[in-house]
Order: structure tokens, then sequence, then C-alpha cells
């Protein structure tokens, strides 16, 4: 499927803060209504809510902060909602090892990341160490 | 800062969230939870999660670690009322409730608790 999503930073993507527990809560409320208002399913919806929980807290607990932007695409008659984590954290070492279920590296239960990549359509991650980490998703409706 | 709050019923602990808690608050009811268990002589933990409408691998992680706490102190628990997109969710996430029961609503969540406690 090709996207015609507009690139970061046009003012259709919208941005919200990941600097505290309270800004992943009102993130999971915000994925949540997006979803309602394009009318995805309940089961899309609750997978595309966890996803971005999982992002969101990631980006906080290991990004030290950043920030989410995220954007209602349309591509081929479908819409899908986009979403992407930005930190200027540490980075990730060893992204594949870091996708694998189980890996944690702060006692986790090590399923966000390749939990949130089962639960999406489109999932990109690019992190560099010493510079940070962006991870893309996008839901399409079915 | 906000607290769950925890009813306690005869020998029971009963925690209803009501809404999607953020990462402190979930944490501050695993300890709560383990405390009163203590407190209260409790033999089972009932958790009502019907109003959540998301559990991702933080809440559950909390719920799993809240249960095997219990257990030590020898108190069962049993989560009732999750609603099917969560369970189809957590499923695809890869999250399994380990040594939690699960039970469709809190009157059977009771049933289940009172016949392995053996009342
Ligand atoms: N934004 C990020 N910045 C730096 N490291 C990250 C980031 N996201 C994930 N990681 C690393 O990847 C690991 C796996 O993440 P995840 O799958 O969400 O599991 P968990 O959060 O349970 O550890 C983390 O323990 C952490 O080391
Ligand atoms: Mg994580």
């Amino acid at each position: 499927m090709i996207s015609i999503a507009p690139k970061l930073g046009s003012p259709e993507f919208q941005t919200l803060p990941l600097k505290t527990d309270e800004n992943v809560v009102a993130l999971r409320k915000l994925v949540r209504e997006q979803l309602v208002a394009i009318n995805f399913s309940l089961v899309d919806q609750t997978k595309c809510v966890t996803a971005a929980s999982e992002l969101a807290r990631n980006t906080l607990k290991y990004g030290g902060g950043g920030q989410v932007r995220f954007s209602v695409l349309a591509a081929d008659g479908s819409l899908g909602l986009c979403l992407v984590f930005i930190d200027a954290g540490p980075g990730i070492k060893d992204v594949p090892q870091a996708l694998t279920d189980g890996f944690t590296t702060q006692g986790g239960l090590g399923l966000g990341l390749g939990g949130a990549r089962r639960l999406v359509d489109e999932f990109d991650i690019e992190s560099e160490p010493g510079k940070g980490t962006t991870v893309r998703i996008v839901k399409w409706k079915k | 800062m906000d607290r769950i709050p925890i009813l306690s019923m005869g020998n029971l602990l009963l925690v209803i969230i009501q809404f999607d808690m953020h990462d402190r608050l979930a944490l501050a009811l695993q300890d709560d939870l383990t405390e009163q268990i203590v407190k209260e002589q409790a033999k089972g933990v009932l958790i009502d999660i019907s109003a959540l409408d998301v559990v991702d691998s933080f809440i559950g992680r909390v719920i799993n670690n809240t249960a095997s706490m219990a257990r030590l102190l020898a108190a069962e628990t049993v989560v009732v009322g999750m609603q099917p997109a969560v369970a189809i969710t957590l499923v695809e996430l890869g999250l399994a409730l380990t040594g939690v029961k699960t039970a469709l609503n809190v009157e059977k969540g009771m049933a289940l608790l009172g016949k392995s406690s053996g009342r």
C-alpha cells in the first residue's frame, strides 16, 4: 500500500509531549478518539491503542521523554492512523535484539517493541546510539 | 497522589478499576494490595477490569506481580471482566497472565475463590 503521508512536521501532523505518565494516559485517550472518529473496529482500536501505549512508555522510560506526532492518513481508499514516537535519548545499540520478545534491559517483560510491531500494519524503527530513537507505526482500517 | 480503593469483604479483597491508570498509580495499587492482604489476612483478591479498554504489558506485569505476591502470602487472585478486545490484544502482544485465574464477572470470580479456598 502506497501511503501519501504528508512529510513529518507538515501541519497535518499534530504533536503531543511524552514527558510524564499522565501524558501516556492522555495519548491512549487521544488515539482511541481518533480511531473511533474514523470508525475502526473495536479490536483494531484496542490493538492500536495498546501499541501506542507501549511505544509511548519506551519514549518516556528509555528515551528520557520526547514527543509523539500523529495524523490520519488516506491511501488506496482506506484510512489509517500514523504515529511517530521521537526521543533524543541514548538510542538502541542492537535493534533486532531489542525487538526480540523477552529482551529487556530494565526488568520489563520485553514485549513492548515486538508486541507493538505485531499489533500494527507498518512498523519502522530508526535508532542511533547517542542520538535517539524514532519509531513510526501505521494501523490501517480493515 | 490518588489511590485505587480496595474493598475488604470477609476474607476477600475487591478492587474495581474504574478508569485508565497511569503507571505510578498501577504500581501503588500493587503495593497497597500486598499490604492489605497481610493486614486483612485475605485469602482471595478479586480484580475487576471490565472498565479497562486497554491492558498493555505494563499493566499485565502489574497484575502478574500482584498475583505472585498474593500467592506468597497464601492468597489467590482472580481477574474478572476482561473485555474480549483486550483479551485478543493481549494474546497478540504475547502476554500471558501467569498464575492468575480469570472469570467473566465478579459473581463467578467469587465463586471461583470460594471453591479454591474451601469455603
Ligand atoms: N526509545 C528507546 N530508547 C532507548 N532504548 C529503548 C527504547 N525503546 C526500547 N528500548 C530498549 O529496548 C528494550 C526492549 O523494549 P520493550 O520491547 O518495550 O521491552 P521492555 O520495555 O519491557 O524492556 C528496552 O528494555 C530498552 O533497552
Ligand atoms: Mg517497553
